[in-house]
């Protein structure tokens, strides 16, 4: 199973990240026409409100409880398309001065989600190296499971708690002979 | 005395706080010897239960000795007796009582008002569990208040260790119930989603209720091992897939009987709807993740059985009705009534047919409880039933 322990250092790191996409992700979304002039890469608006959305969702995972590695590997794929884009427009770009600084936040992310997703695999390897307990011996029963099997079908259970007899999963039994029978029942009690 | 008290999200502390009182005169004092943390707990801790207030003692799995009785609980409790206290406070008067709903009774949540509004009808007063449940002080303490304790009890023989029947008050009759009410033919197949300490108590249940096959679904794979010991044929929902192992071990046709043991915490592993499920339940659009019952009503053998005993706490999404529907599927679920099976139950540990001791994997002293709850959740360490001595 994966293994992930929702307090540990590289988690709290994990969630630290989670909060920086879903606002990064925001920002983009809601500005990223401002963002898009302010790096001369007008023509890329959408590309960046559609990158929005991607921080948003990765943010979303890494804050929901669950394994934090996939979205962090997530981030670091994300990371690697943003410096691409940033790359490309800063040729022929008078303002590629302010694209340069956005392509050094992006490095620095990537730094940090690199250590966090390190860190999270190591704590993953520290959890497989424990010993799994043996609780193979643990039935709870005083003899073998296959004596015990129906050992307690005259339990007392309330007729509330009954399935209809019709809706039983008996030997197939035809609808009459099964009307048969109830009518037979009713006869006789 | 010491309890552990709830703060907030993954925030349960050791706190020092005043005694309990008698404050009716159904009421009694226990002095607990031992309580456990149960599933349900993990949902107030992980904060997925609405209607928690910092300051609330949890708990609701305990026992211990009565050390004070009101004057209208004197004839049914004497001080000194060893009593398990069922999860469910149930007056025994109302009509749901005296149809053995326990858990539904209509007099014992004293706020009845709010539990109208929020479910239409109230349910029963509950221990630590919200203030849509009464907010009773819960069990995870040194001391508890019982109300109408005249009922609400399960006098315990001498002979037994407060480990073979403290289970009496929650997760053996929840085990018990959830395969009773699948009223299971020697013909059936039970499959049981999850393999914590309910799952566990289900499948000793399904045996011993004369199920043909009982096949357990989890992914840990020491609980997976504690299944297997205990007569299930398991399935780790990581490295196979369920629906295909459900319908090779059943010749096509699906479980008869399929029983949610785990919840509104699912896991799953990388599938759309639990993404979807992941997602919203982070920016709350909704509030439980349903993939399991959304895989029950996939496999289920049409014309068979739902049993939930997994708690759910609000809303879900993307429930595949019409598939549920055209089925004919019967649906069973609820909190457990405690008490109306457990003069049975505690006949059967006695007589040696179950111990239910099997499940306990650390025992420690209260206050070592707040990191036992991440322990737990995590299921670090082999961790599968925590027991707490205040
Ligand atoms: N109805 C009642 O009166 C009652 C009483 C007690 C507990 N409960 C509820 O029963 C549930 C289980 O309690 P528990 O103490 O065993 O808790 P638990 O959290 O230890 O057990 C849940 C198990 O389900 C497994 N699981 C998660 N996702 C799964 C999936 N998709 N398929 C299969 N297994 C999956 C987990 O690995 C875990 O082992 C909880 O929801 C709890 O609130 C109900
Ligand atoms: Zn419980
Ligand atoms: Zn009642």
């Amino acid at each position: 199973m994966a293994y992930y322990n929702r307090s540990s250092t590289g988690d709290n790191l994990a969630r630290g990240l989670g909060w920086f996409s879903v606002g990064l992700g925001v920002a983009e979304l809601m500005a990223g026409r401002t963002i898009a002039r302010w790096m001369g890469m007008e023509d890329k608006t959408n590309l960046i409100r559609a990158y929005g959305v991607r921080e948003i969702t990765a943010g979303v995972g890494l804050l929901a409880l669950g394994d934090p590695k996939p979205w962090i590997w997530s981030r670091i794929a994300g990371d690697a398309v943003d410096m691409a884009t940033l790359a490309a427009g800063m040729e022929n770009n008078p303002r590629a001065g302010n694209a340069g600084i956005a392509f050094g936040a992006v490095m620095a992310a990537t730094a940090l989600d690199i250590v966090c997703v390190q860190k999270l695999h190591q704590e993953e390897a520290y959890y497989r190296s424990l010993p799994v307990p043996d609780y193979s011996d643990r039935s709870g029963f005083p003899r073998p499971v296959s004596a015990m099997r129906g050992a307690a079908s005259d339990a007392p259970i309330g007729e509330d708690m009954r399935t209809p007899k019709i809706l039983r999963f008996q030997p197939a039994q035809s609808q009459t002979a099964q009307n048969q029978i109830a009518q037979n029942q009713t006869a006789t009690s | 005395m010491r309890a552990l008290v709830w703060h907030g999200a993954n925030d349960i502390r050791c706190d020092t706080v005043p005694d309990p009182k008698i404050e009716h005169p159904r009421d009694a004092i226990v002095k607990v010897t031992t309580c456990a943390i149960c599933g349900s707990d993990l949902h107030l801790h992980d904060n997925f239960m609405p209607g928690m207030e910092k300051g609330d003692i949890v708990g609701h799995e305990f026992m211990g000795e009565v050390m004070e009785v009101g004057a209208e609980a004197k004839s049914a409790l004497k001080i000194g007796e060893r009593v398990v206290v069922p999860f469910t406070i149930w007056c025994g008067d109302c009509d749901q009582c005296k149809r053995g709903n326990y858990s539904v009774c209509e007099r014992s949540n004293r706020n009845k008002a709010l539990a109208d509004k929020v479910f239409g009808h109230t349910t029963a007063g509950l221990f630590g569990y919200t203030h849509l449940t009464g907010g009773y002080a819960g069990g995870q303490a040194e001391y508890v208040r019982v109300p109408m304790a005249d009922r609400t009890h399960i006098k315990i023989p001498g002979g037994l260790t407060d480990e073979q029947v403290l289970f009496l008050g929650d997760i053996f009759p929840t085990g018990w119930q959830a395969a009773a009410q699948c009223d299971i033919q020697p013909t059936d197949t039970v499959a049981i989603w999850g393999c914590g300490p309910v799952g566990q108590m289900t499948i000793r249940s399904a045996i011993l209720l004369g199920a043909k096959q009982v096949i357990a679904i989890d992914r840990v794979p020491e609980r997976l091992a504690m299944a297997k010991a205990g007569g299930a044929i398991t399935i780790n929902f990581e490295e196979e897939s369920v629906v295909e192992r459900l319908n090779e071990l059943t010749g096509g046709k699906g479980p008869e009987k399929c029983i949610d043991a785990v919840g509104m915490e699912a896991h799953a592993t990388a599938t759309i709807d639990s993404m979807m499920d992941r997602a919203k339940q982070a920016l709350m659009l909704e509030s439980d993740r349903a993939h399991v019952l959304r895989e029950m009503i996939y496999v289920c053998r049409p014309a068979g059985t739902l049993s939930i005993p997994g708690v759910y706490g609000g809303l879900i999404d993307k429930m595949p009705f019409g598939m549920a529907m055209n089925k004919g599927l019967t649906w069973r679920m609820g909190q457990t009534h405690v008490n109306r099976w457990t003069d049975d139950l505690l006949n059967r540990i006695q007589e040696g047919q179950i111990d239910p001791s099997f499940v306990i994997t650390h025992t420690v002293p209260l206050d070592q409880g707040p990191e036992m709850y991440k322990t737990f959740r995590d299921k670090r360490d082999g961790c599968i039933k925590v027991v707490l001595k205040p």
